[in-house]
């Protein structure tokens, strides 16, 4: 082993349930040094992390950390070791102060009893003087930007001894500035001699801050590489392991008539969203732009009928609807696939043909008796059409994998016979194959007259499929991309204003 | 798929069986237990008597399922059962035409039964309080309804076609032993095979996947109350002709504990989401026969709290065993 090593992982494997999760995966992470790991939504990335944090423990496998081989790691083991975490989802607590944060669990105390607030004062604004920022002490967590929120994070990480920094996707949320700042701070830590584990899948961010670079591609090692010698375009064929113009279906052409299937003429919602107008479509695919906390998927869920709207309207087929409630969306012919799969999206220990059925079940019944035959029957159709990895549609749907419960997700909506489906987050946290077939589902839908609206935070994805991108800014349609101009950098330019 | 995930499922399918078999299993194990060693136990009369006596918690029981699946709880029920009793016995005695007194009785019995349990409903949807601080509200209102209008007394009648109702036997079977077992029938395929069923176990399993998929789950949490007062009624009825009278200060005492201890033990998941109706009445019996049992061997009656206690824990420690 090299003396330089920090972190070395061999031969992991983890699985949940049926589903191979890691399948032989290992990583090197040397002394100072920032390690950036990349793969597919679904690669296993979250996986990884989740066994070396000690979030999760792998079915076999070792993680030799400082020399040492590391057993049954802990969240408080890890900790004490000096690998600290900074998530996706902050663990900030919002009515709590920003010191209070900080020291949460590690309170300062004065004779063993009494917290020192002074000290830890103190020691919170030394913490944020290194980070170069001016959040105060005092302030509380719910008030901070995003940005703000996840440097109280890293003021966290590093205020206990940290060697390894791992940071799952941190720069997702930041705009370009922030990113700029974020970066500032990690080459400082850097210098300073700590390790970083940085995960994200915007390559050129990778290629910037990155010196070597791990890929992963369906729960298996693909290559360790130093970074100097990539592309992102060769990363992203590392990742892909095939041309990623491939994964998409060809861009359809914007419909010759256009024929608006939902038109939003200035939403304001209590909260977030405020005078957002577009339209859609019949058969078309927009893709609706911008980042975490604009609004989209609030806008969403008010065409859905789960927000209240305060004041617009919303026209289906050019008729204005009030809809108050998803069983009024439905009856307006409006499909939702909700982003969060797991909470809202399937009923997990549901079976998945009575997944599928959820929505339409009216269909399958004969004076309210439901018809097992036929509602077998579409499932097994929605089995066949959609390739979803099943023995039958009997089995309850959590022992399918996230991308199969998606696809019977889909099918629940689709089963009720929507003309407008709005698709949320669609791939989130799937694997590559069931990605490429829910983008040629939606193709072939939107060609068959479909008004198919996507909102999401992969670029990418939205580029790959759509000749017309609306992009929201702060709770607002802030802009309309077409054709050529739909690229990272003009929806990136519209969704934060900043150039 | 390849052969060995097919057979993993198999077994995890042979698991299913097997685990929703347990409450009969263990059933079939304590009456053969029961039978083997006590002559009393197993004599024609002693069973139908148990049969009897677990009639009236038994279908309160099926009400307490549906609320249980649906994601709710109702403490309420036992003393809804004693006001709804009451209540139909206090009239009928201003009724001078006998029939028309115990039809008049039973629709009230039922009505406010229903009634109690829509109150429950609506404070739980429409203000949005949990189901076990609305009920245990309603609990103490509904007794103290029933101890008010009863001056904390017995209420009786004088009816006789009552009377006759309450002691009625067909085919060996006393009349609420039927009743028991033509509104399991009834609920066990409501639960299983109507889109109502399904929408309950919807609205347990995943509230908020339930009302995206466009489930109205309040109109369908409102309507595991409403039956489960539905039940109650129908008890409270039953409960009156048996003795001709009703205890405004015992009828229907912790029931709500019985009719959960027996849907717990049936299989019932606690949080909602799952759970069968033979499993619940499994569940009354396995309750109505160790009480039974524990009379037979001359067990201390002070006791028997400590042995139904035990089982229910016991019985919860076996679903959460399933769970994880």
């Amino acid at each position: 082993m090299n003396s330089e090593t920090l972190l070395e992982v061999r031969g992991l494997y983890k699985s949940y349930s049926e589903v191979k999760v890691l399948n032989n995966v290992s990583l090197s992470v040397g002394k100072g040094s920032v390690t950036g790991l990349i793969g597919e939504n679904g690669a296993g990335k979250s996986t990884l992390i989740k066994c070396i944090n000690g979030v999760t423990r792998p079915d076999r496998g070792e993680i030799i950390f400082q020399g040492r081989a590391l057993k049954h790691i802990t969240i408080e083991s890890a900790l004490r070791l000096g690998i600290v975490t900074i998530p996706q989802e902050f663990n900030l607590a919002n009515e709590m102060t920003v010191r209070e944060n900080i020291f949460l669990g590690h309170e300062l105390k004065r004779g063993g009893v009494f917290l020192d607030h002074a000290a830890m004062r103190k020691r919170t604004r030394e913490l944020l003087e290194r980070l170069e920022s001016r959040i105060s002490p005092d302030a509380e967590v719910g008030t901070l930007s995003i940005a703000e929120k996840q440097l109280v994070e890293i003021a966290r990480a590093i205020n206990h001894t940290c060697k390894l920094l791992i940071m799952d996707e941190p720069s997702t949320v930041l705009n370009p500035p922030e990113v700029e700042n974020l970066f500032r701070i990690m080459r400082a830590m850097r210098d300073e001699g700590v390790s970083i584990i940085y995960v994200s899948h915007k390559l050129n961010e990778v290629k910037e801050i990155c010196d070597t670079v791990t890929v992963l591609r369906d729960g298996e090692f693909v290559c360790e590489r130093p970074v100097s010698g990539l592309t992102a375009k060769d990363m992203a064929n590392l990742m892909v392991g095939r041309e990623l113009s491939r994964i998409f279906p060809p861009k359809l052409e914007l419909p010759e008539e256009k024929v608006p299937a939902l038109e939003l003429r200035g939403i304001t919602l209590a909260k977030l969203v405020h005078d957002a107008s577009l339209k859609l479509y019949r058969g078309e695919i927009l893709g609706l732009a911008g980042l975490g906390g604009s609004g989209r998927t609030e806008l969403a869920e008010a065409v859905y009928g789960i927000r209240r709207i305060i004041s617009g309207k919303v026209l289906v087929h050019s008729r204005e609807r009030r809809i108050k409630s998803p069983a009024q969306a439905v009856a307006a012919g409006i499909a939702y696939l909700t982003e969060d799969r797991q909470s809202s999206g399937v009923i997990l220990s549901f079976p998945l043909a009575h997944n599928c059925t959820l929505i339409s079940l009216k269909k399958y019944c004969r004076a309210s008796f439901i018809s097992r035959k036929k509602e077998k029957e579409a499932a097994e159709e929605y089995i066949r059409r959609f390739e979803i990895k099943t023995t039958s549609g009997a089995v309850p749907i959590r022992e399918l994998s996230g991308g199969n419960q998606q696809k019977g997700a889909i099918a629940k909506s689709l089963d009720h016979e929507p003309e407008i489906f709005i698709f949320d987050e669609p791939t989130r946290g799937i694997d590559i194959k069931s990605r490429s077939d829910i983008y040629y589902f939606i193709s072939d839908l939107a060609r068959q007259g479909m008004a198919c609206l996507i909102i999401s935070s992969d670029l990418e994805e939205v580029i790959g499929l759509c000749r017309r991108v609306a992009v929201m800014r702060e709770g607002t349609v802030a802009g309309v991309l077409e054709n050529e101009h739909v690229n990272e950098k003009e929806i990136m330019y519209l969704a934060t204003g900043v150039k | 798929m390849s052969q060995e995930q097919t057979a993993v499922q198999k077994k995890r399918a042979w698991m299913d069986i097997l685990n929703e078999s347990k409450p009969f299993l263990a059933l079939a194990a304590l009456l053969i237990v029961c039978m083997v060693s006590n002559e009393h136990f197993r004599s024609p009369q002693n069973l139908i008597n148990i049969t009897r006596q677990v009639s009236y918690t038994g279908i309160v029981a099926l009400g307490m399922t549906f609320v249980i699946i649906a994601g709710g709880i109702d403490l309420s029920i036992g003393s809804l059962l004693a006001l709804a009793g009451v209540s139909g016995i206090m009239l009928m005695g201003k009724i001078a035409d006998p029939a028309a007194a115990v039809l008049a009785a039973f629709a009230v019995t039922l009505g406010i039964g229903i009634l109690g349990g829509a109150v429950n409903g609506a404070i739980i949807t429409l203000g949005k309080v949990p189901s076990f601080i609305a009920t245990l509200g309603t609990l103490s209102i509904y007794r103290s309804l029933s101890l008010y209008m009863a001056d904390a007394g017995t209420v009786s009648s004088g009816n006789d076609i009552f009377r006759t109702l309450g002691s009625a036997v067909f085919l060996g079977l006393p009349l609420p032993a039927w009743i028991f077992f033509g509104l399991a029938v009834v609920f066990g395929v409501v639960l299983r095979q109507t889109s109502l069923g399904r929408h309950i176990c919807a609205t347990g399993a995943n509230p908020k996947a339930a009302e995206y998929a466009a489930i109205r789950t309040n109109v369908i949490r409102f309507i595991t109350y409403a039956i489960a007062g539905f039940t109650a009624g129908v008890s409270a009825f039953l409960f009156s002709t048996r003795l001709n009278s009703i205890s405004s200060t015992d009828a229907g005492l912790s029931y709500e504990l019985d009719a959960i201890a027996a849907a717990i033990i049936g299989g019932t998941a606690m949080n909602g989401g799952r759970g069968s109706i033979a499993g619940t009445v499994a569940g009354v019996f396995i309750l109505g026969i160790i009480s039974n049992a524990l009379d037979m061997w001359g067990a201390p009656v002070n006791l028997q709290g400590l042995v139904k206690g035990s089982i229910i824990i016991i019985a919860v420690l076996i679903q959460r065993q399933r769970n994880s």
